[in-house]
């Protein structure tokens, strides 16, 4: 018996049936069709599945799809405008991307991190993406990437990000 | 009982769901269903068990939307804490980080920033893990937990609470609603530290100390370990060896030895016992060390 859900996806009102036992990474992946958002543990260990829930970053493999009811979500789709994001722009600079599997969660996390300060340190960069895993094993660079990412934001002035979201 | 073997990205379990806005609607929920309710929190501990089906909930009832299990209050020489305050609202309180900066420690120490930004105090407590990371400081903060249910609330200490692995006093009708804290006095020098396999991991063990010394006579002393004994414990075997003492090397020593005799440690797949036997020394005697030097720090500032 399936319930309905109304949320906003990427900026988008969604309405849309769910089971109570259907978890959001199924409803994100299947239901939506945004298969940006990897499945990689499914228990919470390896950050691919993480997703911005109001603004907040959240394991979409152990959130109950019912409990997003009226909430805001964004996935890895939410984060490009017409162009790349200057985030994606620095990790493909920096060639933080090499099988790509861990990369969304890696770049919601950077997102989130720079929403709330323009500037991190490097402790600060490790500490945000110590839940997400790259077997590819890239860290450096990805971590290169996000302060790269930080020093174009603040050389072009980028606004607050977090009015976008 | 429908079983999805393909789907990974549905729960085996089917289950009805309840999101209460109050604490007494829970209440009611939890009486009528007792046994077959099972709480959610931020489900970073529940969802991963009911993912594997160790446990097979009919009902589950999320506690997150209930504001009034949100807060963390200041009164005077004790800090309340709602049970469904995130981890990550512990870690950025000013309140907790100025007060009792030894939580700030360790819930800084739990998982990662989403896991932090999920989870709850509450959860934590109630999951009963032996490895723990909030339950070793509160123990030492002489916390205590007040449970709600349609017949009541009480106040429970911290050190009654824990049962057995995933096992507390709490009955199946009753909802963990505040965790009350007491400022532990003036002077007082307090330290966290966990040993894991990765800064992601549950701890192999971790330990929290209070000290408060009267020129170097140790006047209070609390020192709680994890993930050495079906629960998280109280040493106080070795608090007794430092306690109306100096705090001397020798005495240290005494306590250590004292601490890894008195833990009770397994051997399972973080660790061995006799590896946590021996990390324990380590851990208790740097812990003792760190808090000294902050009550020592302490009287420097001021
Ligand atoms: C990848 C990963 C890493 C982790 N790392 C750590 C770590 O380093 N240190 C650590 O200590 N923990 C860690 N954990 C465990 C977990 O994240 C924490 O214990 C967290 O605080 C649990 O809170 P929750 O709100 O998610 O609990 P939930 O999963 O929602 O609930 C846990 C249990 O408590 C019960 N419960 C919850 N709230 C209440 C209430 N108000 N009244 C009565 N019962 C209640 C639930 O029914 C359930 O049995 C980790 C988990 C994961 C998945
Ligand atoms: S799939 Fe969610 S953390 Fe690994
Ligand atoms: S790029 Fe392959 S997992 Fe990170």
């Amino acid at each position: 018996m399936g319930e309905i859900i109304e949320f906003t996806v990427n900026g988008l009102k969604r309405r849309i049936e769910v089971e109570p036992n259907e978890l959001l990474i199924n409803v994100i992946r299947g239901k939506l069709g945004l298969t940006g958002t990897k499945y990689g543990c499914g228990i919470g260990e390896c950050g691919s599945c993480t997703v911005l829930i109001d603004g907040e970053p959240a394991l979409s493999c152990l959130t109950l799809a019912i409990e997003v009811d009226g909430r805001e979500i964004v996935t890895i789709e939410g984060i490009a405008e017409n162009e790349l994001n200057h985030i994606q722009e620095a990790f493909l600079d920096q060639g933080a991307v090499q099988c790509g599997f861990c990369t969304p969660g890696m770049i919601i996390m950077a997102k989130y991190l720079l929403n709330k300060k323009r500037n991190p340190t490097e402790k600060e960069i490790k500490e945000h993406i110590k839940g997400n895993l790259c077997r590819c094993t890239g860290y450096i660079n990805i971590i290169k990437a996000i302060k790269e990412a930080a020093e174009k934001m603040q050389n072009s002035n980028v606004k607050a990000i977090s009015k976008e979201l | 009982m429908y079983i999805n073997r393909v789907n990974t990205k549905i729960l085996p379990v089917e289950f009805k769901y309840f999101a209460p806005k109050t604490v007494s609607e829970a209440a009611s929920i939890l009486n009528r269903y007792g046994e077959e309710v099972r709480i959610l929190a931020g489900g970073t501990d529940l969802l991963v068990k009911v993912k594997q089906r160790l446990i097979e909930p009919k009902y589950i009832l999320n506690v997150k939307g209930i504001e009034e299990l949100r807060f963390i209050e200041d009164r005077s020489g004790e800090i309340g804490v709602g049970a469904a305050t995130k981890l990550s609202e512990l870690v950025g309180s000013e309140i907790i980080k100025e007060k009792l900066p030894v939580l700030h420690e360790a819930a800084e120490a739990v998982g990662s920033v989403q896991i932090r930004n999920m989870g709850t105090i509450g959860g934590n407590l109630c999951n009963a893990s032996p490895a723990s990371d909030l339950a070793p400081p509160l123990l030492v903060l002489n916390t205590s937990v007040k449970a709600y249910s349609s017949s009541g609330e009480r106040v429970i200490p911290l050190e009654k609470f824990f049962l057995g692995p995933g096992e507390t006093v709490l009955k199946p009708d009753e909802l963990l609603v505040e965790i009350k804290i007491p400022c532990p006095p003036e002077g007082t020098g307090m330290s966290f530290l966990k040993v894991a396999r990765t800064s992601m991991d549950l701890a192999k063990a971790n330990v929290a100390v209070a000290i408060k010394l009267d020129g170097n006579t140790v006047k209070l002393c609390r020192i709680a370990m994890g993930s050495v004994a079906p629960t998280p414990i109280r040493l106080f075997q070795t608090e007794k060896i430092l306690l109306g003492s100096e705090f001397t090397d020798g005495k240290i020593e005494r306590a250590v030895q004292t601490a890894s005799e008195e833990i009770k440690p397994i051997t399972d797949i973080r660790s061995t016992a006799e590896y946590r036997r021996e990390v324990s020394k380590v851990l208790v005697r740097r812990a003792l060390k760190k808090a000294y030097e902050r009550v020592k720090e302490g009287e420097i500032n001021g």
